[in-house]
């Protein structure tokens, strides 16, 4: 029989809350793995899965990114003859998204000896087969594109073999800004179209977020290399704005218990810190002149927001309920 | 069916693959006794690798979840919720606050085992991911991995709307690959049922041609209503971009409490937007570049 004593009041409460909840936290008591979890889904484990992928893969983002990038503004160059810098822009675009890319990806690779296979057919509907694509595109007009332009700049070749050479340069240069822009923005594409609420609600973000880092990290590298011309610095101020405009879109862009990776949990912590860096800290560093503070800022918020986002990928994926509200599901549980 | 003897679906012999019939399974969990014969007979002849042996604390499920290694898993719901017009004993004591108004001589309780598996979805998200072509459609409408082609990049796992592909880690057999259920493609194309089916010893899982399935299962739930469990449907989402699963249940409440999603998408319906985005940045970019060129040299 209940007394109404508040000791005995007090376990009436306990033994409601163990019926409501079916677990009691209480002080100095560790109920990890208590008898009666009542989680979320089945026993909360993940409904879909959280990717695989290891650090590889934002570290590609960001280079991916810089690279292709770098290859738009190394056209640029050419078209108004600073061919100082578009050498320099070309090297970058080689080195970072002809060869540092793909050795990422084939290093992430539960089977890095079939990496070819990736080129076995080709899918438009695949996101992943669009970038093997375009990546293998991107390869295959940076590296001639630069071998080209040094011969052209050495002036190896003369008469009409170097004419032949500085056409082969320009078109190769070309082609390799027009797969560029791709290779910086399907990166966004790819893990948007996926199944994990915190990438798929933001779609259409993700690509914007991608490619404008990819273009604010190759002017701030090319600024940080020694080329401060006005040029890279409007780009600066142009990436550095636009991810300002990113921020304070996520900010707002809340869709309760589905993106909750963003919002609630430190995972969230990467993308904001990053696109801090990336966003208004440049631009403060710009307004006041200190342009290779602002690169460097503008390259470690980049590289940050990558990682958060796959950090935030793996948070959302294991969340049973999130998957749920994306879905305007109910939370059930096993138990 | 149960009775039928070697006549049954689950085990006489078929030619579906060479007639190119659309075959599923059926799942329904209120006749499963989960005896795991079915995770048994998958592991043994499709020779899956052991991921581990852990005590969940779960119920009687010590096997967790699908995954690279997991091709068949045994749920085990345990819910204070009254399973068709069955009476549970009395179990709680009086508490006026609780909403069991008369624990004495109700306090209901059900068990439920259903045994998950790869859903065959009619449009697969991770056949549409996959960017070497090793997952394919077979004849039979099964979705299948060619573990020779795969070279584990990982992208189906975040393409499954249903959680259950996974790439094997080290240090397993065959690591690297991604796995899933295969419908026992190699037994189907010798004319034999799928592993599972096979051993299942009160047809819980019913193998055979999915018109049929799907009429079976429409009866089964009529049945089960009106034998006093309200709460029977099946699950099989015609109506998400899914449009389908050849591997469906018939579950008892929500499918939330499996860790079935209310309404699965394939993510390729994300594309376009996703596309657009990235497009309109490209365009973007480059008007910029030419912008800070012109302007400002």
């Amino acid at each position: 029989m209940t007394s109404n004593s508040p000791s005995e009041k007090r376990l009436e409460e306990l033994r409601e809350q163990a019926w409501k909840e079916g677990v009691v936290p209480g002080k100095g008591v560790d109920v990890a793995g208590g008898p009666i979890p009542r989680k979320p889904g089945y026993y909360g484990q993940p409904v879909v899965k959280p990717p695989v992928w290891t650090w590889q893969i934002p570290l590609y983002f960001f280079v991916g990114g810089l690279g292709g990038m770098s290859a738009v503004i190394a056209s640029a160059a050419i078209l108004f003859h600073q061919v100082d810098l578009a050498r320099a822009a070309m090297w970058l675009a080689a080195v970072s998204g002809a060869v540092l890319s793909p050795v990422l990806l084939i290093m992430d690779l539960g089977r890095p000896k079939l990496f070819l296979n990736m080129l076995r057919v080709f899918k438009h509907r695949s996101a992943m087969s669009m970038g093997a694509w375009i990546l293998s595109l991107f390869g295959a007009c940076a590296v001639p594109g630069l071998i080209a332009l040094e011969l052209h700049s050495h002036h190896v070749f003369a008469g009409t073999l170097g004419q032949l050479i500085r056409i082969a340069a320009g078109l190769f240069i070309f082609g390799s800004a027009i797969f560029g822009t791709l290779l910086a923005t399907y990166t966004g594409v790819l893990i948007g179209a996926t199944v994990i609420p915190a990438w798929f609600l933001h779609r259409t973000l993700l690509p914007i977020h991608f490619g404008t880092a990819g273009l604010g990290s190759a002017a701030g590298l090319l600024e940080l290399l020694g080329h401060r011309t006005a040029a890279l610095n409007f780009l600066g101020c142009y990436a550095a704005g636009v991810e300002l405009a990113l921020l304070i879109w996520l900010s707002f862009d809340k869709h309760g218990a589905a993106n909750r990776a963003i919002h609630e949990h430190r995972s969230g912590w990467l993308i904001r810190i990053g696109e801090v860096l990336n966003g208004p800290l440049a631009i403060v560093f710009r307004f006041f002149g200190l342009v290779p503070f602002a690169a460097i800022s503008f390259l470690i918020g980049a590289l940050v927001s990558r990682f958060g986002w796959i950090v935030v990928g793996k948070v959302s994926g294991s969340d049973p309920e999130a998957v749920f509200a994306s879905q305007n599901g109910r939370v059930e549980s096993a138990r | 069916m149960i009775g039928e003897g070697i006549q049954s679906t689950n085990q006489r012999k078929h030619s579906y693959v060479k007639d190119r019939v659309e075959v599923g399974f059926f799942t329904d969990p209120s006749v499963c006794i989960g005896c795991k014969a079915c995770e048994v007979a998958c592991k043994e002849w499709n020779q899956v690798p052991d991921d581990g042996f852990t005590w969940s604390g779960n119920s009687y499920d010590n096997t967790g979840h699908l995954g690279a290694s997991t091709w068949r898993h045994v749920m085990f719901l345990e819910q204070d919720r009254q399973k068709g017009n069955q009476v549970t004993g009395p179990m709680g004591l009086p508490n006026p606050k609780s909403e069991i108004r008369n624990p004495q001589s109700d306090d209901p309780f059900r068990w439920v085992f259903l045994s998950d598996v790869c859903k065959h979805c009619e449009e697969a998200g991770c056949l549409e991911a996959c960017p070497t072509g090793s997952i394919v459609r077979t004849e039979v409408g099964s979705v299948l991995v060619q573990n020779d082609v795969c070279n584990g990049c990982g992208y189906c796992v975040v393409s499954c709307p249903f959680g259950v592909i996974d790439r094997r880690p080290e240090p397993l057999h065959d690591a690297g690959g991604a796995f899933k259920c295969t419908f026992c493609y190699d037994r189907q194309k010798s004319g034999l049922v799928p592993a599972c089916a096979k051993v299942c010893p009160t047809e819980s899982i019913v193998f055979g041609r999915l018109d049929d399935l799907r009429a079976r299962g429409a009866q089964r739930v009529q049945q089960l209503q009106e034998s006093g469990y309200s709460d029977a449907q099946l699950y099989d989402p015609t109506e998400t971009s899914v449009r389908g699963i050849h591997a469906f249940f018939l579950i008892l409440g929500e499918p939330e409490a499996y860790g079935l999603p209310p309404k699965p998408q394939i993510p390729t319906i994300y594309l376009k937007s996703a596309w657009t985005s990235a497009f309109a940045t490209a365009i973007a970019s480059i008007i910029a570049t030419l912008v800070a060129f012109a302007f400002f040299s």
